[in-house]
Order: C-alpha cells, then sequence, then structure tokens
C-alpha cells in the first residue's frame, strides 16, 4: 500500500461545552472514494464534530489534517479552501434566485465590477455534467422541488472545488425515490475520488450507502465499523449502548368513527394547506399520516389541535361540530402532542409544574375564581413526573433545562391526562412525536400511544418516518400537497407505493388500489 | 469573544444581577466625576446624604419615588407579557389631565359631588385615561401586528402637545399670569401628607400597595399564568389555549391605568395642578426602573427608591460641590444599559478566544 495521506485525519478532538463534553477525545481517518457513515442519536455529538471540521467552532483540543495538510482551527474559509463543503439539513439557498445566482453568490468578491457570469455558467454545466446532477442552471430556485434543492446544494460545495463532502442528515426531507437517486449520486462522486461523510441516525440508509460506520455516543467514538461486516442489530446496540426492543402494533378491535372530517378545506398563507381532506379515525385505532414534510401536515395537526379553522367542509369529533378554539378541543379530551416541543409545546421560561397544568389550569381542578390552586397543581405535576418517568432536578425548575426526551415525556404526559387522571382522550393528536427522540424514548412514546389505543382512544399519527408508521399505525394515509390519499391498512402498503404516493404520482393517492403482492 | 448559553439562570445570579449593574454604573460615572475635577469618594457621598442624610432628604426620595413605582409597575407589568409600553409619559400625563377634569373642572362646569364621591371618580378617571391612551396601540399591535414600541413612543408627543392644548384653552387656570398651568383641583381631593412639614403624601402608600397587588396577580392567579406564558412563548401559549389576544388587551389596560395613576398621584398630592414640565420623564425612568427590577413587582419598589435617591441625591450634591446634576441622568441611563449587560450575562457566559 502506498503511503498517501488520507483525506482527512481528526486526531483526539475534544470539545467541551462548559461541563458537557460533546466531543471526547475522537479520531477518525477518511479515505478518498471513501463514504464514511457518522451514526449517532441526537446529542451524541455530530453536528459538533462536523461543526469543528468546519470551522464554526474550536475544538479545546485536538488536530485537523486534510490530505496531510493541517487545517487552521475555526475558519470557515479555510475550510472551504481546504475543498471541505457542507450541505446542511436545512438548504441555505436564496429562494428568488436562479440556481446559478444561488452557486455564485459568495464566490465572486464584492468590489468586482462586472460579475463572470459566462465562466461561472459554463464551470456549473461542467461540473453537473461530471457529476452527472442535471439541473437547469436558469430555473429559479423556488420553483424547484426539494431533491432538486438538494442537488443545487451539492453543486454549490463542487462548484467550490469540494473533495470531501459532509452531508448532515440529507435523507430528512426526501422521499424514498428521491433518497435513491441522491444514493446514486453519491456513488458517481465517490467513483471520482471524492470523500463523504454521511450523517444519519437511519441504520437501513447507513448500511446502504456508506463503506465504514462510526457510531458515537454521548460525545465518545465507540466503533467502527467496516458496513460490510456490521448490521442492523449491531449498530443498534452500539447506538444506544444496549438491546432495545420497539413495540409493534398489535390486533385490536376497532370502535366507533370518533373523529370524521369531511371535505375540509383550510388556507393558511394563501394556499390551500388542506384541500378536500376526508377522514374517520375510529376508537381503538391508530391512523398515520406519511408524507414529505411540508405538505399539509402541519395544518392538519393544527385544524385537530383547534388552532386553525377551516374554510369549508365539516370537522366533527363524536357527532359535534368542533370549532377553532384549542379550549374546546381540550374540554372534550383531545390529546395534542405538537410538532415542535420548544417552540408550541412548552414555556421554556416557567418552571415544570406550571406547564404540566397549563392546558387545564383554568378548570375547577387547578383554579377557583381566577386563583391558581398551586397545591392541587403541584401534587398533580409530581405524579405525572413520576407516572411518565420524567428525569428533571425538581418541579421548579425551568421547562427550558429538560432534554428533548423528558421534555416530550412531560408534554405526553399531559396530553394523556386532558380528560383528567387515568381518563383516557378521546382523541390523541400526534404531530411527529418521536422527532429527535433517542431510541429508549421511542420506544416509550410508542408504548404509550398503544396503550391508549388499546384502552380505546382514536390516535391520528403525523410522521415522516415510514418506519415509524409501519411498526405502529394500524391504517395509513399519505399527504401530498393538501390532499390525502384514502388510507388503507398498514399490510396492504409497499415502500415503493408509499414513496410513489409521498411524490405524488398516481398509485396511493386515489382510492383502494388492489394490491398486488 | 462570543457568548455560550447557560443551562440555567441560578437565581442568586439573578438577584445580584441588579447590584452588580448599579455597582458598575457608579464605577463608570466615577470616571465623569473625575474629569469635572471633583473627588469621587466625597461626590457619592454628598450625592447619598442629599438623598437620605436628612429627614428633610429622605422625604424628598420618597416624594419622588411614588410616580417612579407606579410608571415602573407600568412597564414592568406591560414588558412582562412582551408588550413593549415605551408610552409611559405619555399616559402619565393624560391621568394627570383626566384628574385636574374631574377635581378641578367640576367648580366650573356644575358638577356637585360631595369629595366623598369625586375622589374614587378622579383616581378612576386618571386610571382610564392611561389605560385607554394605551388600549389602541395594544390592540393595533395583535390585530394587525403593529409594532407598539413606534406607536406608543409617538403617541407621549401627541398626549403631551393635548395637554399643551389644554393648557392654553379649555383647562387655563385664568389665575396664572399667563403661565400655561391648568386649573387645581379642589383642595378637598388633594392626597394627605404622610410626614408633617414635608411633600411625602399617601400616594406613596398606593404605589406600594398598587405594587403588592400586581405582584400578587403575577404569581396567584391564572390572568397572572397568561401574562407570563404570553410573554415567554405566545405561540406555546395559544396552543394550551390560554386567549392570547385578551390577555394581551387587559395587559394594557392594567398598564396604562398605573401610569396613569402617577399622573393623578402627581397632580393630587403634590403640585396640584397640571403643568407641561410636571414630570421630568417618569415615564421614561420607568423602563429604567422595570428593567434594573428584573420585571419584579416588588423589585419595581426598590429600584424606584435608588432612581429617585439618585435624582434627587445629584441635585444638593452639584450644589455643594460643583459636579453638573446632568450626572444623574447619565447614572440613570448607564444603569439601564449596565443591567441589559447583566441580564445578559445571567444566561449565557462569555468565551473568549475565536469561535
Amino acid at each position: 500500500m502506498t503511503q498517501t495521506p488520507p483525506a482527512l485525519r481528526l486526531s483526539r478532538i475534544t470539545k467541551r461545552f462548559g461541563s458537557l463534553v460533546a466531543n471526547d477525545d475522537i479520531s477518525l481517518e477518511l479515505a478518498s472514494g471513501e463514504v464514511l457513515a457518522l451514526l449517532g442519536e441526537n446529542g451524541a455529538g455530530k453536528s459538533t464534530l462536523v461543526s469543528i471540521l468546519f470551522g464554526h467552532y474550536v475544538a479545546d483540543e485536538g488536530d485537523i489534517e486534510v490530505a496531510g495538510q493541517p487545517l487552521p482551527a475555526g475558519d470557515p474559509k479555510a475550510a472551504l479552501a481546504a475543498g471541505i463543503g457542507m450541505v446542511h439539513q436545512h438548504f441555505a439557498l436564496a429562494d428568488n434566485l436562479t440556481v446559478l445566482d444561488n452557486v455564485m453568490l459568495g464566490t465572486e468578491p464584492l468590489w468586482q465590477l462586472f460579475s463572470r457570469r459566462r465562466a461561472a455558467r459554463a464551470k456549473l454545466v461542467e461540473t453537473a455534467q461530471r457529476f452527472g446532477l442535471s439541473v437547469n442552471p436558469d430555473a429559479r430556485v423556488a420553483t424547484l422541488s426539494v431533491g432538486e434543492r438538494q442537488r443545487v446544494e451539492i453543486l454549490k460545495a463542487l462548484y467550490r472545488g469540494a473533495r470531501i463532502l459532509i452531508l448532515d442528515e440529507p435523507t430528512a426531507v426526501l422521499t424514498p425515490q428521491e433518497s435513491e437517486s441522491l444514493f446514486a449520486t453519491l456513488a458517481q462522486l465517490v467513483a471520482q475520488g471524492l470523500s463523504i461523510i454521511f450523517i444519519s441516525h437511519k441504520l437501513d440508509e447507513v448500511l446502504r450507502v456508506s463503506h465504514r460506520v462510526a457510531v458515537l455516543r454521548a460525545g465518545k467514538l465507540v466503533a467502527t465499523r467496516a458496513t460490510r461486516e456490521t448490521g442492523k442489530a449491531e449498530l443498534a446496540a452500539l447506538m444506544v449502548g444496549r438491546e432495545v426492543s420497539l413495540p409493534q402494533r398489535e390486533r385490536r378491535p376497532r370502535g366507533d368513527a370518533m373523529l370524521r372530517l369531511q371535505g375540509v378545506r383550510a388556507m393558511q398563507g394563501g394556499v390551500a394547506a388542506l384541500d378536500g381532506l376526508d377522514l374517520d379515525v375510529h376508537a381503538g385505532e391508530i391512523v398515520g399520516i406519511a408524507g414529505v414534510s411540508g405538505n399539509g401536515q402541519l395544518a392538519l395537526a393544527q385544524l385537530l389541535c383547534g388552532t386553525l379553522a377551516a374554510d369549508e367542509g365539516s370537522v366533527r369529533l363524536k357527532d359535534e361540530a368542533m370549532p377553532a378554539q384549542a379550549r374546546t378541543w381540550l374540554a372534550r379530551g383531545v390529546a395534542r402532542i405538537p410538532e415542535d416541543r420548544h417552540a408550541v409545546g412548552i414555556v421554556g421560561d416557567l418552571p415544570v409544574w406550571e406547564n404540566a397544568v397549563s392546558e387545564r389550569l383554568h378548570t375547577p381542578a387547578f383554579s377557583r375564581w381566577g386563583v391558581v390552586r398551586r397545591k392541587a397543581a403541584r401534587a398533580f405535576t409530581r405524579q405525572l413526573v413520576e407516572r411518565f418517568d420524567v428525569r428533571l432536578s425538581g418541579i421548579d425548575a425551568n421547562t427550558r433545562v429538560l432534554s428533548g426526551g423528558n421534555m416530550q415525556k412531560l408534554i405526553l404526559g399531559r396530553a394523556l391526562s386532558v380528560a383528567g387522571d387515568g381518563v383516557t382522550p378521546t382523541l390523541i393528536v400526534a404531530n411527529q412525536p418521536t422527532w429527535g427522540l433517542d431510541i429508549g424514548a421511542v420506544a416509550y412514546v410508542h408504548r404509550c400511544l398503544l396503550d391508549a389505543a388499546a384502552a380505546g382512544a382514536a390516535v391520528l399519527l403525523i410522521s415522516e418516518d415510514l418506519d415509524e408508521l409501519f411498526a405502529i399505525a394500524d391504517r395509513i394515509a399519505v399527504m401530498f400537497k393538501g390532499h390525502l390519499g384514502a388510507p388503507r391498512a398498514t399490510e396492504d402498503w409497499t415502500l415503493a407505493d408509499i414513496g410513489l404516493a409521498m411524490a405524488g404520482t398516481a398509485a396511493g393517492t386515489q382510492a383502494e388500489v388492489p394490491h398486488a403482492a | 469573544m462570543r457568548l455560550e448559553a447557560r443551562a440555567g439562570s441560578s437565581r442568586i445570579a439573578l438577584l445580584l444581577a441588579p447590584f452588580a449593574a448599579v455597582l458598575f454604573t457608579l464605577a463608570v460615572c466615577a470616571l465623569l466625576v473625575a474629569w469635572a475635577g471633583a473627588p469621587i469618594g466625597q461626590t457619592y457621598a454628598l450625592l447619598f446624604e442629599g438623598a437620605f442624610g436628612s429627614r428633610f432628604a429622605l422625604s424628598e426620595t420618597l416624594t419622588r419615588a411614588t410616580p417612579l413605582i407606579l410608571t415602573g409597575l407600568a412597564a414592568a407589568v406591560a414588558f412582562r407579557a412582551r408588550l413593549y409600553n415605551i408610552g409611559a409619559e405619555g399616559q402619565l400625563y393624560l391621568g394627570a389631565l383626566a384628574a385636574v377634569a374631574v377635581g378641578g373642572l367640576h367648580g366650573g362646569t356644575g358638577w356637585e359631588l360631595p369629595p366623598m364621591l369625586l375622589f374614587p371618580l378622579m383616581l378612576l378617571a386618571g386610571a382610564a385615561a392611561g389605560a385607554l391612551w394605551l388600549l389602541g396601540p395594544a390592540w393595533l399591535k395583535t390585530k394587525l401586528g403593529v409594532d407598539e414600541v413606534v406607536t406608543t413612543l409617538l403617541l407621549n408627543f401627541v398626549a403631551l402637545l393635548f395637554v399643551s392644548l389644554m393648557l392654553d384653552g379649555t383647562m387655563k387656570d385664568p389665575m396664572a399670569m399667563g403661565w400655561p398651568q391648568s386649573v387645581a383641583i379642589n383642595p378637598e381631593l388633594e392626597f394627605s401628607r404622610l410626614m408633617e412639614r414635608s411633600r411625602v403624601h399617601s400616594g406613596l402608600l398606593l404605589a406600594c400597595g398598587l405594587a403588592v397587588v400586581v405582584w400578587g396577580v403575577e404569581r396567584f392567579t391564572t390572568f397572572g399564568f397568561a401574562l407570563r406564558a404570553v410573554g415567554a412563548n405566545a405561540r406555546a401559549a395559544a396552543f394550551a389555549g390560554l386567549p392570547v389576544r385578551r390577555t394581551m388587551l387587559v395587559c394594557a389596560l392594567i398598564s396604562g391605568a398605573l401610569a396613569g395613576l402617577a399622573g393623578v398621584g402627581e397632580v393630587a398630592g403634590r403640585a396640584g395642578y397640571v403643568t407641561l414640565d410636571m414630570s421630568p420623564g417618569y415615564g421614561y425612568a420607568g423602563i429604567v426602573i422595570a428593567m434594573l427590577a428584573g420585571l419584579h413587582p416588588l423589585g419595581v419598589v426598590v429600584s424606584a427608591v435608588f432612581i429617585a435617591a439618585v435624582l434627587v441625591g445629584a441635585d444638593s450634591m452639584s450644589r455643594a460641590i460643583g459636579v453638573p446634576n446632568y450626572i444623574a441622568d447619565v447614572i440613570v441611563a448607564t444603569a439601564l444599559l449596565a443591567m441589559l449587560v447583566a441580564t445578559l450575562l445571567t444566561r449565557y457566559r462569555v468565551r473568549w478566544g475565536r469561535a
């Protein structure tokens, strides 16, 4: 073997935030032409590590070499110059500019009188051809699909001469088909000698796309494995640090229709976020709503949380019309788990006990004559914290300091006791309830939803994670551009079907399609 | 240099922040004192003496603190809900004008009400005037998203010009030798004195009582919870079913009423009539006071006394040693900036070195 230096070498990187060690003595090498997957749960230190690599943070200890040359710390420009390109999960594109403009943005000095568009264009077209990334340079970014935008982001990095590409959770916003096309692109990139760091917490795609897997847990590099020599079970165990069993859906009788939507239409920001929705959710079943993010799921969740009004159609719960008023939904026993814990679920600067009772504070249980019954509220919170195993320093602590999992358990506990202690809610509306949680917490949330369904609650589970839907939903419907396809029994869906439906193509968006097994 | 978020702000840090800010302010202003050629220690000693050194000094400080407590409360309660009421100055003037309208004009308009009835009516009118003056901007904010900082600030000038109009017209005191000054209120409606031969009046008790009431409402009632929740995270408050809009509007009414009462107090407790220079910026000082108090209603009382002491003490100090009394304004302004930084530091820690 020749002694060429690796494309990238991280030696003994340590980074602390206060008492938290985000990266603990991490050493890694990346060969050229290699896809290295960085696997780990939220908070394992993946983002910190790449932020150090890209110069957003300075490591407290350790250093970085690119192709044998030391990389100056804390300087994104140096990282760019050394050929490190980064594609963030949330794209950094200007929607109102064309692809060419976006790619050129920041590559030309500001005091240059004329922009060298023709040369830039030729270079862009050449780059796109070389790597097989077809994109129209004159298309406005606003008109592109999510998959195409991601291609633009990759092109942007390649245009600047990236030799090492970092992709942060690149498939989170893609349909299965778009993911496939991304994987093909990656294969082409490495074939031309580029190196790729692929950050993910999804085991299937890590196994599918990488040559090697580095597993981070709690800031430490716990293992690196050649992808060929490992499997899903081993990686999961490494990632979590113990064996985890995920709950699975179970057969149970279906009751009466609790929630009934008919022809619901709702405008949001000038577009029909919900367009002619029909849906029944029965007691004792979990209905999953699949779809690529931004196809109206948020509006559907808001409608069912009482914070968005329908312009047309009827929204009925147990055969009673429901107004767009959060309090009414709460009073009728609707448990609501919002998508964004921090921004919508809780008030971070208020203590845990106030957040625990916030939805029911005005009821006689927790206030009289407008005065809060502190004792009752605090006693309730203590019970909730114990029953849902929320780990915290005390119920007077600011809710902001809770970890994501504990915050979600608090919200879950609050939601499930909406109809009173020990009373099963009529309907549970859960929008991305496991987003960003570690596997243990995911299992806990799933267990709670399954138990609630078994106890007779109607559950609507909105998720972008297909694995989650296939695991616990009884029926799945797909949302696309404000339309909701007819739900089908989970076992009647294939991954390919659902992918097509998510992309808005034929099958699945129509009524019942006979399933060819 | 950069900031890193702290995991949580400790209570001790929150409690110490205003004291640290004040110490820092005094240290910075010492430089100005030195520049003015005065001995620093003696200057501050004189300032302290001028504020608390004698029965008279103390009474003056408390007299000055009375409107400041109320405008401080007005700012504190509004800021708690993230309603940035910069208009306490205008609300104060309108409250004062309303007090005169009820308590001073009645003789001439043929109202014949006994003082027993007129007195609460005067308080109510002052509070209502301030409250309604803030209701407009708050309504525009909740309905159309109009920035209340701009509207409340600009309405101060409208209020002041309106007062000027009234003082030269309808409410002009014919006996004031041409000075723009309103008629006086009925002497029977004046607040009682708390100390002999001083200007401290029972408005101070009213202000302190209201501070306790506001504190209790914020801490123990469902409305207080809604107020804090709306201020800290309006989206989450709406999600939890709290009436965000109504909370904001009621908060505006309370805040405006407190500022209006400050104006009533100045008329009924001190001057007896309205002039255009009645408030040397009490409304604006209320913002500083609220910030120094960390928006805590009881803290407002303490910080109002502190600011009043600076203002009163600086006057007497400047007479004694010749440092211009503008130093008081500099101290107040610096204290605000220092407090903002101190608050920031309770939530973030500064790290030196590059990113």
